[in-house]
C-alpha cells in the first residue's frame, strides 16, 4: 500500500464532516443521525448494503436531498447545500453510477453543458486535454460519446469533475463497469488525486478494493452508522458482516451429477446486427449440461444483451440448429415456447422487462409463471398466484410492504430477489440468468448464490452472465468469455485463474474451442 | 416564470380519479361562460342543457339510447387502450356494422321472424370485425401505424355508406330520397315500455362492461392485454405473443363497434341513412379516456357524453344555437381531461428562485 499518512492532516478539520445526519422518507427512515468525517487527501469508503441509506447520504452531501436534522461542515464552517450548483460551487464532485451523457453530442459539449459557466468549446477543449493528460484518462474532446466504451465514459464523467477542482469527489461504485485492468488505471487516477489532497468518498460493494484503496471506512446498516474503522486492518469477510449484522453465509458447492447430455447447445450461432449500437454475434459454440453452472464473463456490450435475447427466444435466431435445448431444435421459437421447455431467465433490466413496474408483485408473479398451475382455462387463480408470490417474497426475503406492493416501489436489489426466485421457484431445466446479483447487497447475493447451486444439485443447467468475476469464479463450474461479439471455450474454473479470464476479457483467448469438455477430476475439485 | 412543472417522483392516484371530475366541472364552468357570451342567461342554459333532457321518463329513455352505443363502443376500445393499440377508426367500424345488419334486414324485407334482429347482430358485429382487421393487418404484416390506417377508413366507410343508400341500398319507392327501405317489425329492437324508447341495446352494452370487468380482472388474456399496454418489453420477454395482442384489440374493438352501429340502425333510426352516427366512434375515445378506461368509469362517462348530446339538441331548440354546442362541449371536455391529467404526472411549484426569495 502506497497510502499517505493520514496523521499528516491531523489537527486540520476535516474537508467535509457530517454530524448526526437524519432524513425520514414516507413510510422509512432513510439516515438516522449519520456521522461521518473525510479528512483532506484521504479515500474514505462508504459501505452499506442496498438501502442502508447510501445513496441518500451522499444526495444530501450533493444537495439533492435536505436533511431533516444534523449539520454538514466543510471545512469546518457549517453549510447548507440546497442544490448540486451550490455542491460544486463549494468543491464537492460526483460521478454517478449510471451516466449522464448525451450519446450524439462530442465529449466537450457534453461537459460543456454540466459546467456552470462553461468557457467556449476551444477553450474548453484544451483545458480538457490538459486535464485527461495530467491524470492519465486520455480523452480525445472532439468525438462523439456514441463511440466510447464503459471506461472511456467513465473517464468523461470524471474529467467534467476535476475541471472544476473539486476539494472532495464522490464516486459511486465507480468499478461496477470496468475490466481489471481499467480499474488498475482508474486507482492509480485516484490515487494520484489523494496525493494532490483532493478527499475522495468511494462507495463500494466490492469489499477487496475497498481494502486496496481505502485508509478508512463508514459502515452503514438500516441508515445507521454500524462501525467506523480502517479497512486495511479488516478481512472482506469482516466488513461483509459489518454490514449486514450478522455472520456471512458461505455459499457451499456440494457435488452435483453432471447430465450425459447437454441441456442447452450453440452450434456456430452467428447473428448479424440490424442496430447501429448492437453487436454482432458470430460463430458461438457451447455446451451445458444438466448440474452444471457455466459462467460468461466479460465487459458489457460485447454481445451479451444480443446472446441473452437470442438464447430467452425475445430474438429469434437465423437457423433453427443454431440453439438446441434438450435435443431440439429450438431457434425459431418464441419465448413462450422455449419457456414450455423447462426454460427461465432473469433479464438485466428488472423494470420494464423482468418486471412491469406498475403492477403488483403478484401479477408480476404470474408474468412468467402462467405455465405452473396458475392458470385454469384461460381464468386466473388468484388464490394460487397469492400464495407463490407469498412463498417467493418469503423464501427469498423480499422485502416489501406485501405481494400487494407495485414493482416500481421496491428497491432494486429487493426486486431482483423477487425476479431471480419468481424464475428459480419455478423448477427450470435451463436458468439462463444475467447479472444475478447486480446492485444486490452481499446478503441477498449470498442468498442468490445458494439458489443458484441448491438448482445445480437439482439437476438444472445453469447459464450466468456476469461482470463479477469473484462471483463467476465463487459459483461456477466452467467459465467462458464473450468478446466483441465471439465466444472463448468455457474452461473449467480449477484450470484458470483471475490473470488468464481476465486476458480473455481483453479478447486474447484462443479461437478454436479446445477444453470445452471439463476433465474428470475438473469435476471432483468442484466439490468443495 | 413564477411557476414551473416537476415530474411527481409517483404518479398521483388520487389525481387520477379526481381529473375526470375537474374536467367535467370546468367544462361545466366554461360552457356557462359561453352562454353567457352568447347572450344567454347561464342559470337557465344550464337548465336546458343539463337538467330538461332528464327530467322525464321519456328523457331518461333517451339519454340510455344516446348512451348505450357509447358505453358499447367505449368498452371496445378500451381493450385496445389498455393493449396501447390505438383504434381511432370506431366511426368507420361502427358504419360497416349498421351496413351489414341493414343488408340482412333489407335481403328479408317483408319477411317476419325471431330470427332476424339476432342475424343482424351477428352480421353487424362481424362486419365491424372484419373492417377492423384492415388495420391489424396491415400493422402485423407491414408494421403500418394503426392510428393512421383505422381514421383513414373512417372516410372509406362514409364514401360507402353514402354510395350504397344513393345505389343499391337505396328505397325503390322513395322519391330518390338516399336512404334505404324502413326495416320490418322483425328487423327492430322493441322499446321495453310504451312511450319510452329505452331497449335492449342499452342491456348489451351493460353486458359488455360486465364482460370487460371481467375480461380485464379476471382471465389471463385480459392480463396480457394490461401488460402488453404497460411494459412492451415485459410482455415480450414473458412470452406473450405481440402480434395477438393487436388482432384481438382491433377485432374486439371493431366488433363492438359494428354491433353498436346494427343497434342504431334497428332502433331508433330503423332504416340506412347517411347521417346515422353523430360522431358516436369517436365521442367513445373521449367516454373511455374520461371513464379511466375502467368499466365503472365508463359508465358514468357514457352517461355524461349521453347527456351532452341530448343537451345540444334541446339546446338548439329551446335556446336557438347551432348544433355546434354538442360539439363545442365534446372538445372542451377533452381538452380538460387531457389539461387536468398532466397533474398526475406533473405537479405545479413555485419557481425555486421565488422560493428563495421568500425563504
Amino acid at each position: 500500500m502506497t497510502t499517505r499518512d493520514p496523521g499528516a492532516a491531523r489537527g486540520a478539520p476535516p474537508r467535509l464532516e457530517l454530524r448526526g445526519i437524519t432524513k425520514h422518507f414516507p413510510g422509512c427512515l432513510a439516515n438516522d443521525g449519520v456521522d461521518l468525517a473525510v479528512r483532506p487527501g484521504n479515500i474514505h469508503a462508504l459501505l452499506g448494503e442496498n438501502g442502508a441509506g447510501k445513496s441518500t447520504l451522499v444526495k444530501c452531501i450533493y444537495g439533492v436531498n435536505q436533511p431533516d436534522a444534523g449539520s454538514i461542515h466543510w471545512e469546518g464552517d457549517p453549510v447548507t447545500i440546497k442544490s448540486p450548483a451550490e455542491a460544486r460551487h463549494l468543491g464537492i464532485g460526483m460521478v454517478f453510477q449510471h451516466f449522464s451523457l448525451i450519446e450524439t453530442l462530442t465529449i466537450a459539449e457534453n461537459i460543456a453543458l454540466g459546467l456552470d459557466d462553461a468557457p467556449d468549446l476551444k477553450r474548453l477543449s484544451k483545458r480538457i486535454r490538459e486535464v485527461s493528460e495530467l491524470y492519465g484518462l486520455p480523452l480525445d474532446p472532439r468525438r462523439t460519446v456514441l463511440s466510447l466504451s464503459v471506461g472511456e465514459r467513465q473517464r468523461v464523467e470524471i474529467v467534467r469533475c476535476l475541471l472544476q477542482h473539486p476539494g472532495l469527489l464522490i464516486m459511486d461504485e465507480p468499478t461496477s463497469v470496468l475490466t481489471p485492468s481499467q480499474i488498475d488505471k482508474l486507482f492509480e487516477t485516484l490515487r494520484q488525486l489523494r496525493d494532490e489532497g483532493v478527499s475522495i468518498l468511494y462507495i463500494s460493494h466490492k469489499l477487496a478494493e475497498i481494502r486496496d484503496l481505502c485508509v478508512s471506512a463508514t459502515v452503514l446498516r438500516h441508515g445507521r452508522v454500524s462501525a467506523h474503522c480502517d479497512p486495511r486492518e479488516e478481512t472482506p469477510r469482516s466488513l461483509a458482516e459489518m454490514m449486514i449484522g450478522s455472520q456471512l453465509p458461505v455459499t457451499e458447492r456440494p457435488p452435483a451429477t453432471r447430465s450425459a447430455e447437454p441441456v442447452l447447445c450453440l452450434n456456430g450461432l452467428t447473428k448479424p446486427t440490424e442496430d447501429p449500437f448492437g453487436q454482432a454475434l458470430s460463430d458461438m459454440d457451447l455446451r451445458v449440461h444438466g448440474g452444471e453452472i457455466v459462467g460468461i464473463a466479460g465487459v458489457s456490450g460485447n454481445g451479451q444483451q444480443e446472446l441473452m435475447q437470442l438464447l430467452s427466444g425475445e430474438m429469434p435466431a437465423d437457423r433453427r440448429d443454431h440453439i438446441v435445448i434438450d435435443g431440439q431444435a429450438v431457434g425459431a421459437q418464441g419465448p413462450a415456447a422455449r419457456r414450455a421447455r423447462g426454460l427461465t431467465f432473469v433479464p438485466e433490466e428488472r423494470l420494464g422487462r423482468g418486471s412491469v413496474p406498475e403492477m403488483s408483485l403478484a401479477e408480476n408473479t404470474l408474468l412468467t409463471g402462467y405455465g405452473k398451475g396458475l392458470v385454469r382455462r384461460g381464468v386466473i387463480r388468484l388464490r394460487a398466484i397469492r400464495r407463490q408470490a407469498e412463498a417467493i417474497v418469503e423464501r427469498f426475503d423480499v422485502r416489501c410492504s406485501g405481494i400487494g406492493a407495485v414493482a416500481r416501489s421496491l428497491s432494486g436489489g429487493n426486486l431482483q430477489k423477487f425476479i431471480v426466485g419468481r424464475e428459480i421457484m419455478q423448477q427450470p431445466r435451463l436458468l439462463i440468468a444475467g447479472q444475478p446479483t447486480w446492485g444486490v447487497d452481499v446478503g441477498a447475493a449470498a442468498a442468490i448464490h445458494r439458489a443458484l447451486v441448491d438448482l445445480r444439485a437439482a439437476g438444472c443447467a445453469t447459464l450466468v452472465f456476469s461482470e463479477d468475476l469473484d462471483e463467476l469464479f465463487e459459483i461456477c463450474d466452467r467459465i467462458a468469455v464473450i468478446f466483441a461479439g465471439r465466444l472463448s471455450p468455457a474452461k473449467p474454473v480449477s484450470e484458470t485463474d483471475y490473470d488468464e479470464i481476465g486476458r480473455w476479457m481483453g479478447g486474447l483467448f484462443p479461437e478454436s474451442p479446445t477444453t470445452d469438455e471439463p476433465h474428470a477430476s475438473g469435476r471432483a475439485e468442484h466439490a468443495v | 416564470m413564477l411557476f414551473k412543472f416537476e415530474k411527481r417522483p409517483e404518479p398521483s392516484s388520487a389525481m387520477v380519479y379526481a381529473s375526470p371530475l375537474i374536467a367535467g366541472l370546468l367544462t361545466l364552468v366554461f360552457g356557462l361562460i359561453v352562454f353567457a357570451a352568447l347572450g344567454k342567461p347561464p342559470l337557465h342554459a344550464f337548465y336546458v342543457f343539463f337538467i330538461k333532457p332528464v327530467n322525464s321518463l321519456y328523457g331518461v329513455g333517451e339519454l340510455t339510447i344516446k348512451a348505450s352505443p357509447l358505453i358499447l363502443i367505449a368498452a371496445g376500445l378500451t381493450v385496445g387502450f389498455r393493449a396501447g393499440i390505438w383504434n381511432i377508426g370506431a366511426e368507420g367500424q361502427f358504419i360497416v356494422g349498421a351496413i351489414c345488419g341493414s343488408c340482412v334486414a333489407l335481403w328479408f324485407h317483408g319477411v317476419e321472424s325471431p330470427f332476424i334482429l339476432p342475424l343482424m347482430l351477428v352480421a353487424g358485429t362481424l362486419g365491424g370485425m372484419l373492417y377492423a382487421m384492415i388495420p391489424a393487418f396491415l400493422r402485423t404484416r407491414f408494421n403500418t401505424n394503426e392510428i393512421l390506417v383505422s381514421l383513414m377508413l373512417v372516410y372509406v366507410a362514409e364514401q360507402l355508406l353514402i354510395y350504397l343508400v344513393n345505389g343499391p341500398l337505396r328505397n325503390p319507392d322513395g322519391f330518390n330520397f338516399p336512404e334505404s327501405r324502413l326495416f320490418g317489425d322483425s328487423a327492430l329492437w322493441s322499446p321495453f315500455f310504451d312511450g319510452v324508447r329505452m331497449n335492449g341495446a342499452f342491456v348489451l352494452s351493460l353486458l359488455a362492461l360486465v364482460l370487460l370487468y371481467f375480461l380485464l380482472s379476471r382471465l389471463f388474456l385480459g392480463f396480457q392485454i394490461r401488460a402488453a399496454g404497460l411494459s412492451p418489453n415485459a410482455a415480450h420477454y414473458a412470452g406473450f405473443n405481440s402480434n395477438r395482442m393487436v388482432w384481438l384489440s382491433l377485432l374486439i374493438g371493431g366488433g363492438a363497434a359494428g354491433l353498436a352501429g346494427v343497434n342504431e340502425v334497428a332502433g331508433p333510426i330503423g332504416q340506412l341513412m347517411p347521417d346515422i352516427s353523430p360522431g358516436y366512434g369517436f365521442a367513445a375515445i373521449i367516454v373511455a379516456y374520461l371513464g379511466r378506461l375502467h368499466p365503472v368509469g365508463i359508465l358514468m362517462s357514457g352517461g355524461l357524453m349521453a347527456l351532452i348530446y341530448l343537451g345540444g339538441d334541446t339546446a338548439q331548440i329551446d335556446l336557438q344555437l347551432p348544433s355546434a354546442v354538442t360539439g363545442v362541449f365534446q372538445g372542451m371536455l377533452l381538452f380538460f381531461i387531457l389539461a387536468v391529467d398532466l397533474f398526475v404526472n406533473f405537479r405545479l411549484r413555485l419557481h425555486p428562485r421565488f422560493r428563495e426569495r421568500r425563504a
